[in-house]
């Protein structure tokens, strides 16, 4: 289990509780965060289901794999701590994670 | 290269070969697992389908979104792929000899005096039929606007989501943004002509085809291309004519760059599209339907798979064939209302093996 924070872009927050082996995108949608579409259910197909990583987890969330890397080429304002959530699997070590939600999706 | 072959990437639509006029019993509005069942169930009662879809391939979703990705809820198929999927129910309607119309839209539908309808597709392809079956899972798959403040404004005239004409960018100053084969194949196709082409990406990898991008890589060497790497941060012109952009830079520098015509290439989203106008009841954004022929509010036009909604309605692919098998026995009603539609199996009717090309 991971509490996860999720910022919007007006600086509104809701913390989650997040079941290990979910994906960060299934517990935000298990939990209706604003901003998260995953329009393809989570197939890393859409890049709809796009956050910014706070700087202090950066390193424990992980690297983007090459198609995550590829998918992000379909996402808008792309940055060094951009990730598609559906490709980030919830456990204990990410428990305090803070991520930020983009403006718009697209 | 040609406009045809650059069309190749799935977001383009270029100059298409002459718009054609079809009289058919029923029009299948979507290519995806479930209007493809519809083909199936329908041709065994012998109606004939023609099947649109925006895409430049069939399978739907299925195939744009997931075609490598496994499936374990089809019945008797404990694991399948989307494109393995697709690739079955292709083989399953073969007997049927359903007609397919790809990368087109229908753009509209108007019941006509006697009683038909009439589709007319956005390449100009119009269809006669007796029944419309709206099979349009998630809505059209239509290409992604970047959300770039005033971008609506500048969008037909300016922003371009695909290229029809070579020629309409002669003189121009081009700024294409992506690094797929839309966004490779046009800015080769569009350097002869442009004033200049810029090609701009997030990253300095892409993901076209090799040989696209080592032709792109030449004419950036040899100075008839730009490449910047970075991302479209403003736009400003006059009206709907595009006059520049503001690029944020890889490294953190901003620049500025005369535009009069930009591509913007980021892939495709679902949207509901030109079904909201049909003149069918809609509710957020689904067809509310029956369950028991799966009727819409408009006699002749059915709804089936993810598009349609009714109480307890899952968005399931099976879901999607069990409407399919109902609908098609009202869509016989509606074509054949004086014969009298006899309820077979596939397993023991001659007759239905004899359409299935079994027997």
């Amino acid at each position: 289990m991971a509490k996860i924070k999720f910022i919007q872009p007006d600086g509104t927050e809701q913390t989650i509780d997040a079941e290990n082996g979910l994906t960060v995108m299934e517990a935000a949608k298990l939990n209706d965060v604003p901003g998260i579409e995953a329009e393809c259910g989570g197939a890393c197909a859409c890049a709809t289901c796009h956050v910014y990583v706070d700087e202090a987890w950066v390193d424990k969330t992980g690297t983007r794999k090459s198609m995550e890397e590829d998918m992000l080429d379909f996402a808008f304002n792309v940055r060094d701590e951009s990730r598609l959530c559906c490709q980030v699997t919830v456990s204990d070590a990410l428990d305090g994670l803070v991520l930020r939600v983009p403006e718009k999706q697209f | 290269m040609s406009a045809t072959s650059a069309a190749n990437g799935n977001q383009n639509s270029a100059d298409q070969a002459e718009s054609t006029s079809i009289e058919t019993d029923v029009v299948i509005i979507g290519a995806g697992p479930v209007g493809l069942f519809a083909v199936f169930e329908l041709g065994l009662v012998d109606i004939k389908c023609h099947v649109i879809d925006i895409l430049d391939k069939v399978g739907g979703q299925c195939s744009e979104l997931y075609p490598e990705k496994p499936i374990y809820d089809i019945p008797a198929l404990p694991i399948v792929t989307g494109q393995e999927l697709t690739d079955r129910l292709m083989e399953q309607i073969k007997p049927f000899g359903a007609e397919f119309h790809l990368a087109q839209r229908i753009d509209q539908l108007e019941r006509q005096p006697d009683g038909r309808f009439k589709l007319t597709t956005d390449i100009g392809n119009s269809f006669l039929a007796k029944v419309v079956v709206i099979a349009a899972g998630g809505g059209s798959f239509t290409p992604k606007r970047p959300p770039l403040a005033g971008i609506e404004a500048f969008e037909g005239t300016s922003v371009h989501y695909s290229v029809r004409r070579i020629a309409d960018f002669t003189d121009h100053d081009v700024v294409i943004v992506g690094g797929g084969d839309s966004a490779l194949d046009w800015t080769l196709a569009l350097e002869p002509v442009a004033k200049r082409v810029t090609l701009v990406h997030r990253r300095d990898e892409f993901r076209a085809a090799p040989h696209s991008v080592e032709q792109m890589r030449a004419l950036v060497a040899s100075e008839k291309v730009d490449l910047k790497i970075g991302q479209v941060k403003t736009l400003t012109g006059t009206g709907a004519q595009l006059e520049k952009l503001t690029l944020h830079l890889k490294d953190g520098s901003e620049e500025e760059l005369a535009c009069s015509a930009l591509l913007p290439f980021f892939g495709l989203t679902m949207k509901l599209g030109p079904v909201a106008d049909w003149g069918l009841n809609l509710e957020e954004n689904l067809i509310p339907v029956d369950t028991e022929k799966f009727a819409t509010s408009e006699p002749g036009i059915f709804a089936i798979g993810d598009i349609n909604n009714y109480p307890g309605k899952l968005k399931l692919i099976l879901s999607g064939f069990h409407e399919a098998a109902l609908m098609a026995q009202e869509a016989h009603h509606i074509i054949y209302p004086d014969k009298k539609l006899r309820f077979q199996y596939t397993t023991s009717s001659s007759n239905l093996q004899k359409k299935l090309g079994v027997k």
